[in-house]
């Protein structure tokens, strides 16, 4: 195996990667406003753009999920260059690796049928997860907003309606009156439930931890300031505040921002699938075959007349 | 004045109090999950990877209900005093 050399595609890549991110956390330290203590508020509003009906607000949450975008495309852009048919570099082996693992969760999730659904599978895990992960450089996570996460579970509702109604229309309109016509209001509301629970779920996740990071991080200032004030130099400076955050941010951004993500895709997956059961797939091969079918008879019966 | 605004932030508290009370259904659920996983774990040792993983799937999907109270606890408490307010303000104006 001989080792690759890093060339200027790859420091493109790299610096692709991680200048967004720097510019974003610039960014966050110049728009910080200064203050006593610690604040919990929602997004910083970085620009505000005059628009007819109401101003447009490009706020901490959007210039964030720009850079984590700009992240996932220049890991992409890294992993897949140079490619072989024989796996030489490790690069190789881990795009292969992700891919496989990618396609064999949505082969045994949704069915043989939706084979070609695993980038955008692939994107929400690997757009949702970092998203969770930039609060470990002290960014506000794009995903505590609510804004974005909705932004997903409105493209998700609309892929559900999409194989609803590509398993027949009177079928889809059928399923609103069912059991009896009485319940249709309450089919719609469980319709639009569906975005709405996925929307709230990954974005409570994540904004819980936010929340109960600076919390517990106010938390031990104070008890630092309690114990250890009455010591001339060192009782200015909270010092119960160096480490201990960080164990739990291995529960609360690590490990629920992981899962969230996980969850997330799992739940498009299953939703998407639902929506085109097997059976509609199968009657529509069916329905596709017969056809193909009798337009080639009719064409052998065109060829023989002629 | 005083006694209406701090009839207004008690009443947030208040609400924010009584919306953890969403946090008891998840509790109960998450533990029944775990316990019997733990049971089917202790049946067959072998197959611990897949019960682990649809364990934490399962109850990441049962905290939900909880994760609903918690968010309009966070927002009573910390988003709905300013706009309260504020509009208490206005309609005295």
């Amino acid at each position: 195996m001989t080792k690759k050399k890093f060339d200027l595609y790859d420091v493109m890549c790299m610096r692709l990667m991680i200048l967004p991110f720097i510019a974003a956390m610039v960014l966050k330290i110049l728009y910080t406003p200064a203050s006593e203590g610690i604040q919990i508020s929602g997004a910083l509003v970085y620009w505000t753009i005059d628009m007819p009906l109401q101003p447009l607000y490009i706020s901490e949450a959007q210039v964030n999920s720009v850079a984590v975008v700009l992240f996932v495309l220049g890991l992409a852009l890294f992993l897949t260059h140079g490619l072989t048919v024989k796996p030489e570099s490790k690069r190789q082996i881990i795009a292969e690796m992700i891919v496989e693992k990618v396609e064999g969760l949505v082969d045994e999730n949704m069915g043989e049928r939706f084979h070609e659904y695993g980038p955008l599978i692939a994107a929400v895990l690997a757009i949702s997860g970092v998203s969770s992960l930039s609060s470990l450089l002290g960014l506000f996570p794009p995903t505590a907003d609510v804004n974005i996460i909705a932004g997903w579970s409105i493209m998700v509702f609309a892929l559900i309606t999409y194989y609803k109604f590509k398993g027949g229309a009177l079928n889809y309109v059928k399923g609103y009156f069912e059991p009896i016509p009485v319940f249709a209001p309450l089919n719609v509301i469980s319709e639009f439930a569906t975005p709405v629970s996925m929307t709230f779920r990954h974005f409570g996740n994540v904004l819980s931890g936010v929340v109960i990071s600076v919390l517990l991080s106010t938390a031990l200032g104070g008890l630092s300031n309690l114990i250890f004030g009455w010591i001339p130099v060192v009782g200015s400076f909270p010092i119960l505040r160096i480490g201990i955050p960080a164990i739990f941010s291995l529960y609360f951004d690590i490990f629920s921002g992981l899962i969230q993500a996980f969850i997330f895709a799992m739940l498009t997956m299953l939703n998407i699938s639902n929506g085109f059961p097997e059976e509609a797939y199968a009657l529509r091969m069916q329905k596709r075959a017969i056809r193909a079918q009798k337009k080639k008879e009719r064409e052998e019966l065109a060829a023989k007349i002629q | 004045m005083e006694l209406a605004i701090g009839i207004l932030l008690a009443g947030c508290a208040i609400g924010a109090g009584l919306a953890l009370i969403a946090g008891i259904g998840p509790g109960i659920g998450e533990g029944y999950a775990v316990g019997q996983a733990l049971s089917a774990i202790g049946r067959q040792p072998e197959c611990k990877g897949s019960v682990t993983t649809t364990m934490i799937m399962g109850c990441a999907i049962a905290e939900t209900t909880g994760i609903y109270g918690l968010v309009i606890g966070i927002l009573l408490i910390f988003v709905a005093p300013n706009i309260f307010v504020n509009i208490l303000l206005n309609a005295i104006k």
